[in-house]
């Protein structure tokens, strides 16, 4: 929403700059000495006093744009909450079967002072009120297996997930930089060898090549472990198998974007002026590529981060995405709800950052000042 | 060659002899020869595919992926630019020959301030450090007219106006100190009095001893700058010579067809282009009212419009701006960019609202209707656009374009393809254009078929916002022609918005001259242009650029 705001603003703002600005040109162009000129106090007058109004409107922006964004955060854990719940309910098992699965003896009694404990004898609306009560302070109950807060089995396992798909972005971003920093716009060859392997990459199983990684370098060559989180060794394998794919993915708009905007009319200009080609592509054009990859980056990230189930299960690391599915297995509800609530919040914070990163990039969408 | 280009040829920076580039099997330029000296200017002319653009960059290296590059000579200083290696070409480019591309807009990168876009070329031929390289930077800023320039230079290209973006490109082409610079199209996109600015500031660099090479379609802005003029045609030399020979005295039939096709005062009522008239039809059937009506066709009353700008902050642009189309006529709308004719169109056409005011059409209320009750009168006002490209959906070809009109209007289907290509043939096209996709059709061709869609739901009244500015000035001639004779022969009004003052000067019969969202002057064309009441209109008319220059007026 504020995004849109953001970007409709330019257009008119530049149109207020231009005539704004006009007068200065025509002024400069006729003779300064015989331009009228304003006194100097009224002109410094003046700029302070745009100066403070400026200032003013830039601290109402922040305020409203927080507003709206802690507005946008309340719906949409509300949405993801309300919807998950739903989503509960309508799958089929009831989660006192698991629970009371291994139990010899589960007489209705105890079946009923189990249910009793986890409040699932209450009319549905009921748990989801107080459902949504404990959301509110921050508490997402107990995890039926795990006999543990929600809260505490999601935040034990966020490291090992963040670790892993923090490298794996990482490594994906600076590979496909230098990638399409080399092949864009240039000779045939290299091109098409690099789009033979980005192809590759993209449509390689992620498990297959894990397994065909593990073979290699593990038990083969044993250079580095195959399981398990031991040190950093450990990550080698697992970063490498999720990078591929997205190497294959941001290379590929990175390069569409580049060559793209080799053809603008500014290329020419810079190239006129000397730089050369690897300056013009990582000085100027590699910019105008970022904001689609980063859009395109910030999606990717959002999604591994609430979890890599295959790529866990495969290198037998702890995860988001594997209690994530086990929890699901076990119809074990406050954990799943715990975790989808978690997801959208992390969906919503990179969001945020992505949405603050544009202007940075972009001036032009900068809105506020002139 | 005439005497003045071999006594030149002697301290010559650039020589270039038989000059010919191809690509592939399609020659683009062949066997140009001119020298560029200090302090003189040489201009190429032509419209697009003359090979003029592809000329200049030969000098930079830059002609572009596939093409092949043949002189007997080419050389700039010292430097055989036959032989350059890539590298050495990037030590030429900037230090010893810069270009000034048209619309810095899209010709400087728009995500660096300008004052960075400067310093790239100068710190990459000095190697300065950031911070000397800066105060060179404002001084270049400010030489070429840049007021306040510290802190211009911390500004971006979309934050400037026109002017002082052009200005910027300029500084950045010549920050490293090139005595050659290489203009192309650097006025194309800008408003007439910007423009006169601009070329004041490359006669300024000529005087002070760059040697120019101006590259443009538009003969009457070269007559300015250029001592010696060079006529191109899909890549072979027709003329060249002074301006005074080419402009008051052309011998070749192209030179003499170009310059009859520039619209001004002395061709109203003139055809532009040697094209015989087209034939017209009225494409509505229905039978006329019994009594034709009176009065004028449009009419708008105080229109006001405003726009939000930033957080609660609007900017009006539109201030109570009336005007009147009489039946059959025309009604040339002039004014800069951003002066709010192109929103005075779109109010005409009842596709924004106003805030207040009102257009009334063919004596009944219009632009306050809701549209569910303009859509029935939607066919009586049409529009033609300055790019059709944009407007017509690439993926349709001219069949559907045209079949899609004419069943708006309740055309059967099996009726619309004989209808179309009647349509057609008054434009001057033919049934071969039916399968046609809009890519596959030129400029003018483009145009003519937005006139036939235009002309398909047989309107009252055609809004014309910018449509020939996009065109080669031949092509222009043609269209301008074409909308002459369809107004003559079906008495269509014409709502005729532009910024080129010499073509509403040809084809308007009342002007409305606008200035930020006010209609300032507004009469009869002939009144107007002569004796100009306000001093914007005398400004906009003072800034034309004119074929006669003044030492030449006879």
């Amino acid at each position: 929403m504020s995004t849109l705001d953001q970007t409709e603003a330019p257009e008119h703002l530049a149109e207020v700059t231009e005539t704004a600005a006009e007068p200065a040109g025509t002024e400069a162009a006729t003779d300064p000495q015989n331009a009228e000129v304003p006194s100097v106090a009224s002109l410094l007058a003046a700029a302070s006093q745009t100066e403070e109004v400026s200032r003013l409107t830039r601290i109402r922006g922040i305020a409203s744009y927080v507003g709206h964004r802690l507005l946008d955060i309340i719906l949409v854990l509300w949405a993801a909450a309300t919807l998950s719940f739903v989503a509960l309910q309508l799958i089929p098992g009831n989660p006192l079967d698991k629970m009371l699965s291994g139990m010899q003896e589960a007489t209705p009694e105890i079946r009923a002072q189990i249910a009793a404990h986890y409040g699932l004898d209450q009319p549905i609306i009921v748990q989801y009120l107080t459902y949504l009560g404990g959301v509110l302070r921050g508490d997402f109950g107990i995890s039926y297996q795990r006999a543990s807060p929600v809260t505490e089995v999601i935040l034990s396992e966020i490291r090992p997930t963040a670790e892993l798909t923090g490298w794996a972005i990482l490594v994906a971003i600076v590979v496909s930089v230098l990638l399409a920093l080399a092949t864009s716009g240039r000779r045939r060859g290299a091109r098409a060898f690099a789009q033979g392997f980005e192809l590759i990459a993209v449509s390689v199983p992620s498990f297959w090549l894990g397994i065909i990684l593990m073979t290699v370098f593990s038990f083969t060559l044993q250079w580095v472990p195959a399981f398990g989180t031991d040190g950093p060794g450990s990550l080698v394998l697992p970063v490498i198998t999720l990078a591929l794919p997205l190497i294959g993915v941001i290379t590929q708009v990175l390069r569409e974007r580049m060559e793209h905007v080799l053809h603008e009319p500014f290329v020419t200009t810079i190239r006129a002026r000397g730089l050369g080609e690897n300056r013009l592509r990582s000085r100027h054009v590699l910019r105008h590529a970022s904001l689609p990859a980063l859009t395109l980056t910030s999606v990717i990230f959002g999604s591994l981060l609430s979890g890599t189930a295959i790529i866990e299960t495969l290198f037998a690391r702890p995860g988001l995405g594997r209690v994530a599915v086990v929890a699901i297995q076990d119809r074990d509800y406050p954990v799943v709800l715990g975790f989808v609530v978690f997801a959208a919040l992390v969906f919503i914070i990179i969001n945020t950052i992505v949405d603050l990163l544009y202007p940075l990039l972009d001036p032009r969408l900068r809105g506020g000042h002139s | 060659m005439t005497t003045t280009t071999s006594a030149a040829a002697a301290d010559a920076l650039v020589s270039v002899r038989d000059l010919t580039i191809t690509f592939g099997s399609h020659i683009a330029v062949s066997e140009l020869s001119f020298d560029l000296t200090p302090g003189r200017c040489v201009a190429l002319v032509g419209e697009s595919g003359s090979g003029k653009s592809v000329s200049a960059r030969a000098l930079l290296g830059l002609v572009g992926p596939g093409s092949r590059v043949d002189a007997a000579e080419l050389r700039l200083g010292t430097h055989d630019l036959r032989a350059l290696t890539a590298a050495q070409w990037r030590n030429v480019r900037g230090r010893e020959v810069g270009l000034v591309l048209q619309d810095a807009l899209v010709s400087l990168d728009p995500l660096n301030t300008i004052g960075s876009e400067v310093a790239e070329s100068l710190r990459l031929h000095t190697g300065l450090a950031k911070k000397p390289a800066a105060e060179i930077v404002h001084g270049l800023l400010s030489r070429v007219g840049i007021r306040d320039p510290e802190e211009r230079a911390a500004q971006y290209p979309h934050q400037l106006s026109g002017g002082l973006r052009q200005r910027a490109l300029i500084a950045s082409a010549v920050a490293a100190g090139p005595r050659v610079l290489i203009a192309d199209e650097p006025t194309t996109a800008l408003d007439v009095t910007v423009q006169a600015q601009v070329l004041e500031l490359l006669a300024e660099l000529k005087r002070e001893g760059t040697a120019l090479l101006l590259v443009s379609h538009d003969l009457a802005v070269v007559s300015e700058l250029a001592d010696e003029i060079i006529v191109l045609r899909a890549g072979a030399v027709i003329e060249r010579g002074t301006p005074a020979e080419i402009l008051h005295n052309p011998q070749a039939d192209y030179t003499k067809q170009l310059l009859d096709a520039v619209p001004s005062a002395h061709t109203r009522g003139e055809r532009l282009s040697p094209l015989p008239p087209a034939v017209f039809t009225r494409q509505r059937t229905e039978t006329p009212a019994a009594e034709p009506k009176t009065g004028p066709i449009l009419e708008a009353r105080n229109l006001v419009k405003s726009y939000p700008v930033a957080r609660g902050r609007r900017t009006t642009v539109l201030h109570d701006v009336s005007f009147t189309l009489e039946r059959g006529k025309t009604l040339g709308i002039v004014g800069e960019s951003g002066s709010g004719k192109s929103t005075a169109a779109a109010i005409a056409l009842g596709l924004t609202p106003a805030d207040s005011g009102e257009v009334v059409l063919d004596g009944e209320a219009w632009s306050t209707l809701r549209e569910k009750d303009r859509r029935a009168r939607r066919r009586s006002i049409q529009t033609i656009s300055q790019d059709p490209l944009g407007s017509f959906d690439p993926r349709s070809n001219v069949r559907t374009l045209l079949g899609e009109a004419l069943g708006t209007v309740g055309v059967p289907r099996g009726e619309r393809d004989d209808q179309a290509v009647a349509l057609l043939e008054q434009v001057g096209l033919s049934a071969v254009h039916l399968g046609r996709h809009p890519l596959e059709l030129s400029g003018g061709q483009r145009q003519r078929i937005a006139i036939a869609q235009a002309l398909s739901t047989g309107p009252d009244v055609i809004v014309c916002d910018e449509p020939v500015s996009a065109l080669d000035v031949s092509i222009q001639a043609q269209v301008l022609d074409l909308l002459r004779d369809l107004q003559e022969q079906l008495h269509v009004s014409l709502l005729f918005i532009s910024h080129d003052l010499g073509v509403v000067r040809h084809v308007a019969h009342d002007v409305a001259v606008m200035q930020h969202g006010r209609i300032v002057e507004f009469g009869e064309t002939g009144t107007v242009f002569d004796a100009p009441q306000h001093p914007y209109t005398r400004d906009l008319i003072a800034a034309i650029p004119t074929i006669s220059s003044p030492s030449l007026t006879i």
